[in-house]
Parts: C-alpha cells; structure tokens; sequence
C-alpha cells in the first residue's frame, strides 16, 4: 500500500538533494571542525556555507544564527537567554497557543521559578488581539514570545506588526518560526525580531537540527555551557552532517516557497473544498484568510479523531489530530480549546498538512475516502445533529 | 502511536454488535461528547438470559474495541453472570488494552451496570451522577466511589493510574492531591497489618539513632539509585517522629512527577523498610 503523507506539519521527508549534501560528511569527511587539521578543518569550510544559506534564507547576518539540536532547544534557550541577561524582569508574554515547546516551558517558569506569564487569548478563529497584546507589556516584561505560525490550524500572525510594537517598548521579541519558515516570507532585515527559532524536520532536512537567529548585540546567555563551537554561544561538537543538510533544505525552501503559495496552496484548498462540500458536519478551524498554504485543520462532528486516524491509516493516509485520544492527554488540543470549538467537534478535528511532494492523485484519493469512512464511523456514533449530548457546547 | 493488540485492531475495524435495538429490555447511557467518548449500551433479556446486545460508540479506537468486546461477553449469559463483569474482563478479552487506555473498559462496566439498573427499572438509561458520594474531579464529572471501585478492582498504585482508568485528574490536574488521598486511604486499609497477627516491622524496637541510621541508608541503597538514573537526586532534611522531609535535586527538582515520586518511590520504600507509619513530605 501506498503512503499518503499529509503530516508534514509533523514532520518531513528528507529531500533527496538535501540527502545527498549531507551523505559524504558521514562517512568520508567524518573530521571535526574544531581541529587543527586540514581534514577537520575542511567540515567548518561547508557549515561556514551551510550558516551563510539559512541567513540568506532568513535575511540575516550568518554570525547571528546558532545551530541547536531541534526547535525546542531554540525556543528554551531563547527565553532562558532573555531571563538570565535581565534578572530584574520577571514577566513574560506569549500565547495560549504555543507549542509545547514554548507553552509547557512557561508554565515551568510560571511555577517552579516564580515569573509571571501573560498567556494571550484567541478569538473563535484563533487570531490574536493586538490590543490586548498592547496592554499584556509590562515594564518588567523580560520577553514576548509569539509563535509565527501556529502548527495546528496553520494561522499566521501578525509577527511585523508585533515585533515592531516590542521594540517601540524595549522589549526582547522572539518567534517561533517552526513552521512559517519555507512557507511564508520572512526577512529579518525588516521585521525587528530579536530572535527566532526554526528547525530542519520540518523543513526537509532531518530531525535532530535546528537553528537560532540571534540578533546581533543583543545580550546573549548560552544555554549549553562547554566547548567554544558556535563561538561560545551552544557548546557541544557541531552536528556537522545535520548543519549542513539544513544549510540545503534552506536554500531549497527559499527556492520553493513559490511552489508552496501556488501549488502545493491549490492542493490544500482543492482538499478542504471537497472535504467541507462533501461531508456533512464538518467545519474548518482557522483563520481561513490568513494561513500557512500547506495547512488544512477541519473538524468532523460527532467522531473522534483517533478513530478517523486508524481508519485513515488503513488506506494509507498519514494526518494528525488534536483529539484528547491520540495525544494520550484527556482534553483536546490547547489550539482549539483556546478557539472554542464545541466540544462536539474539537474531538474530530483532523489536520492536513501538504508539502510539495504531495500530487493531485492523492487528494482525488483522499476526497474519494473520506466521506464513506466519515460516514461509517458516524454510524457507530451514539450522537448526531439531531442527538446531541446536551453539556457538548461547554465552553472553558 | 498506540500499541493495541490484534484482537483491538479486529473489534475496531470490524466491530460485533454496534447499532441499536429499537425494543431493547434496558439501555445504559455513560460518557458525553464532552469528555471525548461515551457509550450506549442496549441488552434484550429472556428468562433472565441477554439474548442480544448492541451498542453505539463516540470514541477511539479502544473505546470502540471495548464496546464491541463487552456485547460479546454479554451475548447468551445469565444476568447474574454478566453483572459481575469488571473492566478488567472486557481488557482481558481484547488481550489487554494500553494502561491510559483502560478508562475505556471502566466505560464498558459503567454502561452495563446502567443498562441492568435500567432493564430492571431502577434507573434512567442515561447514567445521572446522583451520587452521595464527593466529586473529585470536576473536569470530567468523576466522585469518588468510582475512584475507590478502579483502585480497588485493579489494585491501582499511583495517581497515574487512577486517571489512566477513570480519567479522573487528567484535566486541569486541581484534583490530584485528592486522588492521592484516595489511593492512601484504599491501599492503607488493605496493607494495614492486624495488630495480633502483624509481622514486626524493621525499625520496632530501634533507638532514635538507630532509626536515623536506618532512614539514611534506605535513602542510600534503595532511593537514590533510582533518582541517579534519571539524572535527579535527594537530600533528607529532616526526621521528625512518623514524617520525614526531603529535598529534590537536580533533575528531580520541579520534575512534574516528583510527586509521584515522592509517593512511590521514597514512601513507600522508606515504609517498608523502616516503618509503616511514615509520611515523607518535600521542604527545602
């Protein structure tokens, strides 16, 4: 059987370009930058062009990227700089809607380190209000943190606008661009962002490397603390073959992101069409003007995500839900929580998430599946439109 | 992903028995769209024999696989028998479900129990929470009598396990330490040596020194060892009579399950080497 993989917001597959940039530094140019020999030295010779393609992706200066291990250690390391360079200010702003790598790390801050956390709302779209943005920044603000697209529903949000606000205040501003970068433009030179966090898996580079945009001069602690790579800034022998895959799949995102706003766009609204045409009690979760191209997060009521995903999986189909069952937590995802969605449908949302590799063939597949399956399960349900358990419109 | 075993796999993607009947004898409705699964269970009974049974599921995989298995189980026994069926059968038939999925087969008992209740005309068919009881966890509408049945059918040992089974404490978490209550006053009663009979525990006898020595080098052999391989450690701070107080460290420190911990881990080992009285709590 046939993989059909609309996960990509998960994950990635690794371009072939990308593979084949990185292969030799396996196994023939294993050397360590940091030695004194030619043999090494040839390795630092690559990642310099490897650093100097994710800032030319980026708009930035190379010296202000530092290579990590994954967007979670860009993002804890970015708030943790921020805290430990103005220990007077304990307060920090983000959303309701993070990822975990920024939201669980927040409620750690919040309860084992005594700082103040402002979590922003959303409204039923999951937009973000700039007022209340406003009003959240405080003098002992230590840091805002705003993802720039939300992995979920796909939205994006107003990190221009907001970066420009933090800086007006004197504020550190940092995003989590996981999942903008490739897929929107971003250009550093013109957005005031302070730092920015992004990571190769999701990106068609492999998993196991990310990168940190640190804006030069702004007072910076490391997170890692040992050797001198990264110039002092993340200690830790340099995961070479990692750094320079994500150096291509940069460039190749940077190339691509065209094909992502057009194509790769027509897919994604070609599915969701069909999906909320041909299914009844289906709605879409979002911010439908104001997307990622590749991201489609519809909620089908009455059935439960994990259910659809098994079933899904049985013809092949590769998506994600934000039910409580497939994230082994008991309340649905915190994205659509913070949205409001009934809870009739917050447990049958179902994302999609394309990449360029996705083809028409599989979306005529999918379209063709999906009503039937949906259907079928709808069957064993005990709700409906016309039975509905009278507490599923509570709202937290 | 999940690891579920064939037969889950079979039941869920062919499942027995779903849909409804019209003319059933009882009907058992548990769950709620709010919590993300619920069940509703029909019996046909005959001479006091379930001739038939069908039900109608919101829910995972598990939850669809447990319901399919609990209509098989019922299917030709006598009332009497099949109202002593425990989740841990419905589990068992499905060759076990992963644990923080077992709250789906306490959904399959609950069901059953409403829709005896209701064939005989002592309640609703929809489960009502008319308990006399105290409401432990408001997040998912579960009182304690549930809670003390899961621990007690299941021999739970952990606040983990309770939400595993009953989902109790799996939503804002407010409700933990009372979970924690629970699980001491079940396990307490059960474990509660009868004074005539009861065998002597280690630290009878001991002078305050001795003890001390005791407390230290449980902590020594049989705790930190463990703490150590997850990159944690503990320090004791204090010993005062029946509790004694102790300090996370490293990894330890604002673990979110140092509670847990704490619990099964430094009391329960500290209990049974030293003394069954003992109560550890965190200071610094």
């Amino acid at each position: 059987m046939k993989n059909i993989y609309m996960d990509n917001n998960a994950t990635t597959q690794v371009d072939p370009a990308v593979f084949d940039e990185m292969k030799p530094y396996f196994t023939e140019l294993y050397g360590n930058p940091s030695s004194m020999h030619r043999f090494g030295g040839q390795v630092g010779v690559q990642m310099k062009e490897a650093r100097q393609r994710v800032a030319d992706t980026l708009n930035c200066e190379p010296d202000e990227i530092i290579f990590t291990s994954c967007g979670s250690e860009s993002d804890n390391t970015a708030i943790r700089s921020a805290l430990n360079a103005q220990p007077k200010k304990r307060h920090i702003v983000t959303t309701r809607v993070e990822h975990p790598a920024i939201l669980s790390f927040c409620k750690f801050l919040e309860k084992k380190e005594g700082y103040e956390v402002t979590y922003l709302s959303t409204d039923t779209s999951g937009r973000l209000d700039m007022e209340e943005y406003k009003n959240a920044i405080r003098e002992d603000t230590a840091i805002i943190s705003i993802m720039w697209a939300n992995n979920e529903t796909g939205n994006i949000y107003p990190i221009h606008e907001m970066a420009k606000i933090a800086k007006e205040r004197n504020v550190i501003f940092h995003t989590d661009a996981v999942q903008a970068v490739g897929k929107i433009a971003i250009d550093l030179k013109e957005t005031p962002i302070d730092m920015l966090s992004l990571s190769g898996h999701k990106l068609h580079a492999p998993k196991g490397v990310g990168a940190l945009y640190v804006r030069k001069r702004l007072p910076f602690r490391p997170f890692l603390i040992g050797g001198h790579q990264e110039r002092s800034r993340r200690a830790g022998t340099e995961n070479t073959t990692g750094i320079i895959a994500l150096g291509k799949a940069c460039q190749l995102a940077h190339d691509n992101m065209e094909i992502e706003n057009t194509e790769v766009k027509a897919l994604r609204d070609k599915l969701e069409n069909g999906l909320l045409a041909t299914i009844p009690d289906a709605i879409l979760n979002g911010d439908k003007d104001n997307r990622l191209p590749n991201t489609s997060n519809i909620s089908f009521g009455y059935v439960e995500g994990e259910a659809i995903l098994l079933m899904m999986d049985q013809l092949g189909i590769c998506a994600s839900s934000g039910s409580a069952c497939t994230s082994g937590s008991l309340e649905p995802s915190h994205v659509l929580r913070s949205m409001d969605v009934p809870f009739t449908f917050a447990h049958g949302s179902i994302r999609f998430s394309l990449s360029r590799y996705n083809t028409e063939e599989e979306v005529d597949f999918v379209l063709e599946s999906m009503p039937k399956l949906i259907e079928n399960l709808r069957k064993l349900s005990p709700f409906s439109a016309e039975k509905e358990a009278p507490d599923c419109a509570v709202k937290k | 992903m999940w690891e579920y075993t064939d037969t889950v796999k079979d039941h869920f993607l062919n499942p027995r028995n779903a849909g409804k009947i019209e003319d059933a004898d009882g009907v058992g409705e548990v769950g709620s769209l709010a919590c993300g699964d619920a069940l509703t269970l029909y019996i046909k009974v005959d001479e006091g024999i379930i001739t038939d049974a069908k039900f109608q599921t919101f829910g995972c995989a598990s939850a669809i696989a447990s319901s399919s298995a609990l209509t098989e189980l019922l299917i030709g026994k006598p009332v009497e028998v099949a109202e002593k069926l425990t989740n841990k059968d419905i589990a068992e038939y499905l060759g076990g479900l992963p644990r923080e999925k077992m709250h789906c087969s306490v959904m399959g008992q609950e069901a059953l129990e409403q829709a005896i209740k209701n064939m005989r005309g002592e309640a609703p068919s929809k489960a009502e929470h008319s308990h006399e009881g105290e409401l432990i966890c408001e997040c998912f509408g579960i009182f304690d009598e549930e809670i003390l049945r899961a621990i007690k059918d299941n021999d739970l040992k952990s606040v983990e396990d309770i939400t595993n089974f009953t989902k109790a404490g799996g939503g804002c978490g407010k409700c933990i330490d009372d979970l924690d209550r629970l699980l001491r006053e079940s396990t307490g009663e059960g474990a509660c040596p009868t004074p005539a009979s009861g065998p002597a525990f280690p630290a009878q006898g001991m002078t305050n020194i001795q003890r001390m020595h005791l407390i230290e080098s449980v902590m020594d052999m049989d705790i930190r060892p463990t703490l150590q391989a997850d990159g944690g450690n503990i320090r004791l701070i204090d010993i005062d009579r029946e509790t004694v107080t102790v300090e996370f460290m490293g990894m330890c420190s604002g673990c979110p399950s140092s509670k847990i911990t704490l619990h099964n881990l430094v009391e329960a080992k500290l209990r049974e080497k030293v003394d069954p009285e003992i109560q550890v709590k965190e200071g610094q």
